[in-house]
């Protein structure tokens, strides 16, 4: 599906270099995980920042065999918060690779927060992506994890732009802006007390243009979702919302067949294709320079609600 | 590989230019410095036509705000000051950059520490309009020699002066002389070297990123400058300093195996055959292979995480360091300069958690010589330390460390504090 590219010669005016400083601050922080915590765990959604994450933490704990294979195993677990509302491509894709790379896939299922009480949706149609944070929260107390692996970038939003690379929790789970620790040289304080965990971020420094070009350079499978096809949307504010189970067209809207792929691909009733032809990832490399919109921008219904909404998502516990 | 294996990497060899270069920018409440940031995300396109949107339904037809594009939390917009360390991207056709937007606020200076700690190069903005330009020599703001101070102290490698609002001025020329000439004099009292001084109007976007049409001026633009300025350079050459940083078993269920010590590499380089010493224990070892990122490698240079994988089987863990045999001398007491970034404040002679490279150790401030005035570097008599302050102690470790001065290398020679209590990150010890 992405077959091995040049991109010097496909894209001779971008700089690559900067990427492997990039993969070796991350592989510091991923050895910093495994090094300084006793239960750590990687988020892992099936989704392409997750999807570079994953590769980061092969070549920083695995070696690299005949065919390019590695061997061994990773020294935590991948975590997903499945919302029930994932789309079943991504699903299909998180099973496959976690089976293919011999690592243990810990799911949380929201709907087993739904049935506990633990979450109460307002409307069965509701988006589910502010309740993840609920199911997390469940799953970081079941298996006592002390620190979670995400993929998040400060490039993607302001309040993503504040967050250290190790982000402290309180025993709720809460991100407290104002208390955060000063991040010094490479000397993170990791230390914590019972109760606590911290959050990882090992690609805080990469731009949605790095993340692709290291998908391209590094051949990293992607569920197909991400690169453009065929799928049935509605135009609504702007936004092209995919048409779904969960996301049935309201009275008087059309539904129309376009060429499509996703830039990111989050809970389905929140999640928007944009219109593309880009067929593989140095398509998409050279469709991100020219982009105008923001990826949250142009793809997230949920996120375009208030200035502040990640930001208090944050606070209460999302990753 | 084999073929490379005795090859000896030489500096000119690393390439660090094509790093993002990693700068903060400091400067009082409402000198600019969002507006500057601003600025140079949107004349380098890297604010996109939803957020420049954002930005335009909330001006409702004035001007829009470009330093609204950067304070990111609630409590920031409300006060309207920078609170917390942001970091920002952009990019132009030759660099990544990163930026590192500390607040200027006197009450943030822990912040500002932070953003300094590893940053590459430092834009010391300053508002020319707070400045008495009619007096025969300018005095400079206190923030601005503050920011300078600080940004020097922690070894900022580049220092930039970006003055500000040239736009208001009537006569721009001649404020930007005699403010040049007030800071080149400040610089060189206070051993500062200034990388250069631009005029600039982040508001009009002038000389931010395109060039000044001024006949006064005929120097780069702040971004020409920030093209150009180097990345902190590691040293390949000289002895050989790896902090241990996490020991892998390899190779599950295959027999015996070797384990792997991963490290980065604070100064010197590392091939197979070299001896190597661990400490603190002593014992020695050559080291039989050098790994990066799931391969063999020949090398592995100052800079680059190394693993390597020593010729018999020695007891070593996270927190020990690999060095050249007899280079390093551990210390159970040093000097050193505390910035204090806590609200406790800093207490003689009670223990604390200190971190050099990987290695935690107990450790106690044994006496304060003097607290710094940030605003001269003057030293004055102090018993303790408030928060935001900074002065030479003298430090008591529990276990011996190969610290090295901050001067000759930042992973030697940085530590940091933690409170035992509230696990805070209390304050940053350099090495003197």
């Amino acid at each position: 599906m992405n077959a091995p590219v040049n991109l010097n010669k496909l894209l001779p005016t971008v700089d690559q270099r900067h990427l492997d400083h990039l993969e070796e601050e991350a592989i510091f922080i991923l050895r910093e995980v495994a090094a300084a915590f006793e239960r750590p765990a990687l988020l892992f959604s099936g989704g392409k920042d997750s999807c570079v994450v994953l590769r980061l933490a092969e070549k920083a704990f695995k070696q690299r065999v005949a065919g390019n294979e590695f061997k061994g195993k990773l020294p935590f677990p991948l975590v997903h918060v499945d919302t029930g509302h994932n789309f079943p491509e991504v699903i299909a894709f998180r099973d496959q690779r976690a089976a293919e790379m011999g690592e243990r896939l810990i799911v949380a299922h929201m709907d087993e927060s739904i049935r506990r009480g633990t979450v109460r949706l307002a409307h069965p149609l509701e988006s589910r992506n502010g309740h993840q944070t609920v199911t997390l929260l469940e799953a970081i107390e079941e298996h006592r994890f002390d620190v979670l692996i995400g993929g998040a970038r400060r490039d993607e939003e302001k309040a993503r732009a504040k967050e250290r690379i190790f982000s402290h929790r309180d025993s709720f789970g809460q991100w407290q802006p104002k208390e955060q620790r000063p991040e010094l040289w490479n000397l993170f304080n990791t230390r914590i007390r019972p109760g606590e965990h911290f959050r990882a971020f090992p690609i805080s420094n990469w731009t949605e243009l790095d993340v692709w070009l290291y998908l391209a350079r590094e051949n990293i499978p992607l569920p197909s979702l991400y690169y453009a096809h065929e799928r049935q949307i509605i135009r609504r504010k702007g936004l092209l919302v995919p048409l779904t189970e969960v996301t049935p067209p309201e009275p008087g809207e059309q539904v129309e067949s376009a060429t499509v792929r996703f830039r990111t691909v989050g809970d389905m009733t929140c999640t928007c294709p944009v219109e593309s032809d880009a067929a593989n990832a140095s398509d998409i490399v050279a469709e991100t320079l020219t982009v105008t919109v923001s990826e949250r921008g142009a793809t997230r219904m949920d996120d375009r609600t208030s200035d502040a909404s990640m930001e208090r998502r944050k606070k209460e516990g999302y990753f | 590989m084999s073929a490379a294996l005795n090859s000896v990497v030489h500096e000119q060899d690393v390439d660090t230019q094509h790093r993002a270069l990693r700068f903060l920018t400091a400067g009082s409440v409402d000198d600019g410095k969002s507006t500057l940031i601003g600025r140079l995300l949107f004349d380098s396109r890297a604010i996109l036509a939803d957020q420049l949107d954002t930005l335009e339904k909330r001006a409702a037809g004035a001007p829009i705000d470009l330093s609204l594009l950067t304070d990111g939390l609630e409590a920031e917009r409300e006060q309207g000051i920078t609170i917390d360390v942001a970091y920002r991207y952009f990019a132009t056709k030759t660099r990544k950059f990163i930026i590192a937007d500390a607040p200027g606020h006197e009450q943030y200076t822990r912040n500002m520490v932070t953003a300094a700690a590893g940053s590459d190069a430092a834009v010391v903005l300053v508002d020319i309009t707070k400045l008495k330009l009619d007096d025969a020599e300018v005095t400079l703001l206190p923030q601005t020699r503050r920011h300078s101070l600080l940004a020097h102290l922690l070894r900022v490698p580049s220092i930039v002066f970006a003055i500000n609002k040239i736009d208001a001025l009537e006569a721009p020329a001649e404020g930007y002389a005699k403010v040049s000439a007030a800071l080149r004099k400040f610089a060189q009292a206070a051993g500062i070297e200034v990388t250069a001084i631009v005029p600039v109007s982040a508001l009009r976007g002038d000389n931010v990123t395109q060039p000044l049409d001024a006949d006064w001026y005929d120097g780069p633009s702040l971004l020409q400058v920030l093209e150009g300025l180097p990345t902190v350079q590691e040293k390949v050459e000289g002895q050989l300093l790896i902090p241990v940083q996490y020991v892998a078993t390899n190779g599950e269920g295959t027999g015996h195996q070797p384990r792997t010590l991963w490290g980065r590499i604070a100064h010197g380089q590392v091939k197979a055959g070299d001896e190597v010493q661990i400490l603190p224990s002593g014992q020695t070892a050559k080291v039989a292979e050098v790994r990066k990122a799931g391969e063999t490698v020949a090398h592995g240079v100052a800079g680059e995480s190394a693993g390597l994988l020593l010729d018999r089987q020695l007891d070593v863990s996270r927190g020990d360091w690999i060095v050249t045999p007899g280079s390093a001398t551990p210390r159970q007491s040093f000097e050193a300069t505390l910035a204090w970034l806590d609200t406790e404040p800093a207490v003689v002679g009670r223990k604390y958690w200190v971190r050099h490279g990987n290695r935690w150790v107990q450790a106690r401030i044994s006496a304060i010589e003097h607290r710094l005035d940030v605003n001269s570097l003057a030293e004055a008599e102090a018993h303790e330390l408030a928060i935001n302050e900074i002065g030479h102690v003298r430090i008591e470790l529990q276990a011996a460390l190969p610290v090295e001065p901050y001067t000759a290398n930042r992973v030697g020679g940085a530590l940091i504090v933690v409170d035992p209590t509230s696990n805070r990150t209390s304050g940053a010890l350099l090495v003197r």
